[in-house]
């Protein structure tokens, strides 16, 4: 049995000493001269110790006599001054957040002629040629091979008619065409169906620009007319461009972040 | 039907109340606008040529009665009603230019106004001041420190004496525009932020004295301000009050986040009416006699008064005049897309619902003269109404998101309007097309407001400048 025990088991078997409350009584009641005493007199670690402890006691003590104090007396909370005042009319609407005035047409148009564009997709990796087309044979006996389809998604503008179908050498099937894009807006965090207006630039190369096709990178020019942007001289945008994130002939459609 | 200039057309003039002025007459095809002011004149026998509109149907005349009559092949047997409008004597000129951007407050500025003789201007913002500026120099004058939260509105006294502000806290601090010093402690006793303030009229009562403020707790207090002390409390709402106006004839009308709109007098603060009909919340009630009320005795003419008495009887004057015969008209705009024409003196059932928006009406104003109302929606659309009766007029369309406020131009020619897509927008009402686009704020415009004296407009918002614009 361990060593603690057996004074445990005495006390269960004999009990403890007649006079054994009052002693307790005393010892506690000259426990606070023994304390005060410690206090003055211990040096060295055990000081050290007793001080901390006698400290982390005393912390105890002051948060309970607070936390007495609270109750009786009730204070007036003062509300801190929030950021983004409202109106009163605005106040009891919580308002989704729209995007606010943009960057001015000036710098947009220098960006533009500069051909520096900062875009949140940098680098794409390249699409190689075959990935990007399909072969198709044609002719009575399949054997010309000039004709080629596109297996990535494209987008054609609203008046376009296809060439005679004996002269066309990309075909662009429906199926893959988009017209709209999920736009998302990178400081307001939502995103919008807008519209595609044409496709600007794909990395890929100038002739997959001209085809129209959407690739994951590519810059696209999208209808923003229903977020309500104005610009500081008071005429309202309606274009604007965004980087298409996704693959889109993976998923079936276009994700694209706006630049801003 | 041929016309000849020898031809003639059987006309009625009316007033815009709808009273006949003399017996119908035979009136030559070469007639024109200009000959029926002069007819009115005499017949009204005007000491002074006032300027006159015409309006047949509801459009307005600018040609000859001939060259009308032929452009609407209009049956020559029938009598023509034509209703005379009288149009105030001076001519503002719209405003096309910032003149300054005044850069002052720290947050957005959220209420402005122009004092009743449109000397000096206040702005309350989101920055906890209060802020008076000079209009000469165009330079900030007072920051009035006080408030402990944001301050949501301001209101000047009719005799241009005070201006009390009330803030998000609760709180009502009474300033005297002519030192920046708050006069006394705060006004306490709201519990939730203060939604809308609102003077006596000056002839009621001169000086100005006592104010109603309205607050989000449910109850609207008026307030004395020799006393300091909340006078009667008006409890009845279950919801938010979110306007409160004092009207001419010494009533108190509030609206209310529990769609009703409720009637007080206010000697002993006693709920007269209940006008239910809304189907949401009341955003914003209108008077006929508003801007009466809101200039008390300054007019277009600059007079200034000395004694108090004489403010009274001023004002008395102008507002009898604004008056007429018929009762005081009340709109209260709501979230439920349409507005309510009320007479609240005569009846509890609405004189006309006003329909059309296809989003919350936001702010309903009188022009100065009455006739018309213009309401402004959250549909990007301001729409404006014929004042006495109702009736859809026109709509204008230009803004590119929600139409925050507007106002009016002293002489009820021009509109203004400020928007959420920081552009602000004066439209002429005569040829019901927008005549000015005033961009150039970068963020959201919170509070328009039109000088009386009609040179300057100042706007302020989310951008925490104040823009000055003048011709």
């Amino acid at each position: 049995m361990p060593q603690g025990d057996y004074i445990e088991l005495h006390q269960k078997r004999h009990g403890r000493r007649m006079d054994f409350e009052e002693r307790k009584r005393k010892k506690e009641a000259r426990s606070v001269k023994k304390n005060s005493k410690d206090a003055r007199k211990l040096l060295g670690a055990k000081g050290k110790r007793f001080a901390k402890k006698r400290y982390a006691e005393k912390a105890q003590m002051k948060k309970t006599l607070k936390m007495h104090d609270e109750s009786t007396s009730r204070q007036k909370v003062d509300d801190d001054v929030e950021e983004g005042a409202l109106p009163p009319y605005l106040l009891d609407r919580d308002q989704t957040q729209r995007a606010k005035v943009l960057s001015n047409t000036i710098k947009q148009k220098r960006k533009e002629k500069a051909g520096k564009w900062d875009v949140p997709l940098p680098k794409v990796r390249g699409v190689a040629e075959d990935e990007m087309f399909k072969v198709l044979r044609t002719g009575k006996r399949k054997t010309k091979q000039w004709k080629r389809m596109v297996t990535k998604a494209t987008f054609v503008g609203p008046g376009f008619t296809r060439k005679p179908p004996k002269y066309e050498r990309f075909i662009r099937p429906t199926g893959l065409r988009f017209t709209k894009a999920h736009v998302t807006h990178p400081e307001l965090k939502c995103t919008f169906n807008l519209d595609i207006i044409s496709v600007k630039k794909n990395p890929n190369g100038q002739m997959y620009t001209s085809l129209g096709v959407m690739t994951r990178g590519t810059i696209i020019e999208v209808n923003v007319s229903e977020l309500g942007l104005v610009t500081p001289a008071g005429k309202v945008v309606w274009g604007k461009y965004a980087q298409v994130t996704n693959n889109p002939e993976n998923d079936g459609c276009i994700n694209a972040v706006l630049l801003v | 039907m041929e016309n000849g200039s020898h031809g003639s057309v059987l006309c009625q003039l009316v007033s815009p109340e709808g009273e006949h002025l003399e017996a119908p007459v035979y009136l030559p095809h070469n007639v024109g606008p200009p000959q029926l002011q002069d007819i009115v004149n005499k017949l009204l026998h005007n000491e002074e040529k006032l300027p006159y509109a015409f309006y047949i149907g509801d459009e307005e005349l600018s040609l000859q009665l001939g060259a009308y009559m032929q452009q609407k092949n209009a049956n020559v047997e029938v009598t023509l009603r034509i209703v005379y409008q009288p149009q105030a004597v001076f001519r503002i000129r719209p405003v096309n230019r910032c003149s300054a951007t005044i850069a002052g407050h720290t947050e957005a500025v959220l209420a402005v106004s122009f004092s009743p003789d449109g000397r000096c201007l206040a702005s309350g913002s989101g920055d906890t001041t209060v802020r008076f500026w000079d209009l000469n120099t165009q330079t900030p004058l007072f920051t009035c420190k006080g408030h402990k939260n944001w301050v949501l509105c301001i209101a000047w006294s009719p005799d241009g004496k005070h201006l009390v502000s009330g803030s998000k806290s609760g709180e009502l601090i009474l300033w005297d525009p002519k030192t920046g010093k708050q006069l006394g402690t705060p006004l306490t006793g709201h519990r939730k932020w203060i939604t809308a303030v609102s003077w006596e009229p000056v002839h009621l009562q001169s000086p100005s004295r006592r104010f109603v403020s309205a607050s989000k707790d449910g109850d609207a207090r008026i307030w004395d301000i020799t006393t300091r002390k909340c006078v009667i409390s008006l409890a009845g709402h279950t919801n938010a009050v979110t306007c409160v106006k004092w009207g001419g004839d010494g009533l108190i009308y509030t609206g209310s986040e529990d769609c009703s709109i409720k009637v007080w007098e206010t000697s002993q603060g006693k709920l007269v009416k209940t006008l239910q009909g809304h189907g949401h919340w009341v955003n914003s009630l209108a008077l006929s006699t508003e801007y009466v009320l809101r200039t008390g005795a300054y007019d277009h003419t600059g007079k200034t008064y000395s004694s108090a008495e004489e403010m009274k009887e001023a004002a008395l004057a102008r507002y009898e005049k604004m008056r007429g015969n018929a009762p005081e008209r009340l709109v209260s705009g709501s979230d439920d897309f349409t507005m309510f024409l009320w007479e609240p003196a005569i009846s509890k059932q609405p004189k006309a619902r006003m329909t059309g928006h296809q989003k919350l009406v936001n702010h309903v104003y009188f022009s100065p003269d009455g006739q018309w109302l213009a309401s402004a929606s959250f549909d990007k659309s301001v729409k404006l109404w014929n004042g006495i009766t109702g009736k859809f007029i026109a709509a204008f369309r230009g803004h590119v998101a929600d139409v925050y406020q507007i106002s009016w131009s002293a002489d009820s020619r021009l509109l203004l309007s400020g928007s959420k897509d920081s552009t602000l927008k004066v439209w002429d009402i005569r040829t019901r097309k927008l005549k000015q686009d005033l961009p150039g704020h970068a963020d959201e415009v919170y509070a328009v407001d039109w000088s009386p004296d009609g040179e300057k407009v100042v706007s302020g918002g989310k951008d925490r400048a104040l823009k000055l614009w003048m011709n």
